[in-house]
């Protein structure tokens, strides 16, 4: 029977990837990802785990492995944070772009200068476009359950494409959660055996991430971005079939409070936990506000996000990134564009805050809300605001 | 570069673009680059290979008479083999 477990996340998350019987675990430690490599470079020495662990000179080269076990095969696992994503920027490209359905547990950290290991999404933002699949967790359960759904996902026939899982640095990753851990034969049942349908192998060599000049480059672009769009199908999918086998439920855009809101604040990750806490206190005031947790960033979900706001006034996004002089956070301007030809959409107020580990209380949510509500009557004032700098 | 009829459209690549034949690159025109041709004099020719080990596309070939000649499907008319040969045999013509 499934064990409700006290566990660090970042254990919990190498258990699943231990659950999900990977092949190659291929990363370079950096906080606050350092527990998840770790764990998986003990469960490898301890025989715990019949895996490869390659060990790494820098991040490059750690998603630069990856690609090559991927290719011929075998199930990849790697995790990183912040400026180790930043080291393996250009690879994050070649692994979308040549189908290459590797899983990445991203312990989102904020980037330099100045230095910081705390958490915002500035990182996550940074590889917006790299084609990859991009999931954002909001609790230990959820990194537990998104690492197994991930593989699942990349792998399909009509997926291949990389997963990255996010996972708040230290909010998630250092914390100890109660963790509902599944039975092995639960997991096999989830998640059949990879078959890479175009492997490396000399009996049947093939080229891949080959040359492609101006007559041919568009169309292989093209090919690219209707997979991802059309990965959501399998996405939904795989997410049904996860709640009908461990009983959890996952949606593009979760939803709480949501039946008779008329207002309602949306974000991304652990922060969602203290949005609920004050919507909670703000229903208690009178207010009809409710949430939307954006689970799913790629593909973007945009008939599930506009069905569900259709019926507000207001939608207060909130940001844990800069877009430096642009049109506001990267999550308000995209959920701004995707409303924005559409009829009988909310007004939308975005906030970026939470930069750098910047700890954003029940109490600064509440404000936004009123704010953004205020704004929402009046008129904008200004884009967006970044919350919590002092004068 | 071949009409766009024949050319591939999104929809014919496999996932990746992955290349499954063997080889391939021998059906990439790479002759189509070229705006000048070698000719040859080879009544010059001492045979000593010094062309066919400069072409950077490898297209120099042995012809049925025994001299070095290039393939104009893939020679891209750089003229290094002009530049290179000892004995002038090689002379780049328009194309
Ligand atoms: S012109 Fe260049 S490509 Fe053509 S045969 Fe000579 S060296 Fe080779
Ligand atoms: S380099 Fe000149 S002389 Fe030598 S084989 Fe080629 S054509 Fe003949």
């Amino acid at each position: 029977m499934p064990e409700r477990t006290g566990m660090e996340v970042s254990i919990a998350l190498s258990e699943a990837v231990k659950m999900c019987k990977t092949d190659v675990v291929s990363a370079y430690p950096i906080t606050p990802q350092t527990h998840i490599v770790e764990h998986l470079a003990e469960l490898v020495a301890d025989d715990e785990m019949d895996a490869e662990f390659i060990p790494v000179e820098s991040e490059h080269s750690a998603l630069s492995a990856c690609l090559g076990s991927s290719a011929v095969g075998a199930r990849t696992f790697t995790a990183t944070a912040g400026q180790g994503l930043e080291l393996m920027h250009e690879v994050m490209y070649i692994a979308s772009s040549m189908r290459l359905p590797i899983v990445m547990a991203l312990c989102n950290r904020a980037l330099s200068a100045p230095l910081s290991v705390w958490c915002d999404h500035g990182d996550a933002m940074s590889i917006r476009d790299t084609g990859w699949i991009q999931v954002f967790a909001e609790n230990g359960q959820e990194v537990f359950d998104m690492t197994i759904q991930a593989f699942r996902i990349a792998e399909d026939a009509d997926v291949l494409l990389p997963v990255v899982v996010n996972l708040d640095g230290f909010n998630l990753t250092h914390v100890v959660e109660p963790i509902i851990l599944p039975d092995q034969e639960q997991v096999d049942r989830y998640l059949p055996e990879f078959h890479y349908p175009y492997p490396l192998h000399p009996d049947k060599p093939v080229s891949m991430g080959t040359y492609a000049p101006p007559h041919l480059y568009i169309e292989v672009k093209k090919a690219q971005d209707e997979a991802l769009k059309n990965s959501k199908q399998i996405i939904l999918k795989a997410w049904d079939e996860f709640r009908q086998i461990f009983g959890r439920e996952y949606n593009p855009i979760e939803l709480y409070c949501m039946d008779d809101a008329d207002v309602a604040v949306m974000a991304m990750g652990s922060i969602n936990e203290t949005v609920s806490l004050a919507i909670d206190e703000l229903r208690e005031e009178g207010l009809k506000v409710g949430q939307l947790k954006l689970r799913l960033w790629r593909p973007f979900p945009h008939t599930e996000l506009r069905e569900v706001v259709k019926s507000l006034k207001t939608l207060i996004v909130i940001d844990r990134a800069i877009s430096f002089g642009g049109p506001g956070g990267p999550v308000c301007s995209e959920v701004r564009s995707s409303l924005y030809e559409h009829e009988g959409m909310p007004h939308v107020i975005g906030f970026v805050t939470g930069l750098g580990g910047r700890e954003v209380k029940t109490s600064d949510f509440k404000k936004m809300v009123r704010k953004g509500v205020e704004q929402a009557e009046k008129g904008l004032e200004e884009d967006y605001e970044i919350v919590g700098a002092r004068e | 570069m071949q009409s766009s009829e024949e050319l591939p459209g999104w929809k014919d690549f496999k996932p990746g673009a992955v290349v499954t034949d063997a080889g391939s690159a021998r059906s990439y025109k790479t002759g189509d680059w070229r705006s000048q041709r070698p000719t040859y004099d080879f009544e010059k020719c001492i045979k000593c290979g010094f062309c066919y080990l400069f072409c950077p596309e490898g297209c120099i070939h042995v012809n049925d008479d025994g001299f070095m000649e290039a393939d104009l499907y893939h020679c891209k008319g750089c003229g290094i083999c002009a530049h290179e040969c000892p004995m002038h045999v090689v002379t780049m013509v328009e194309d």
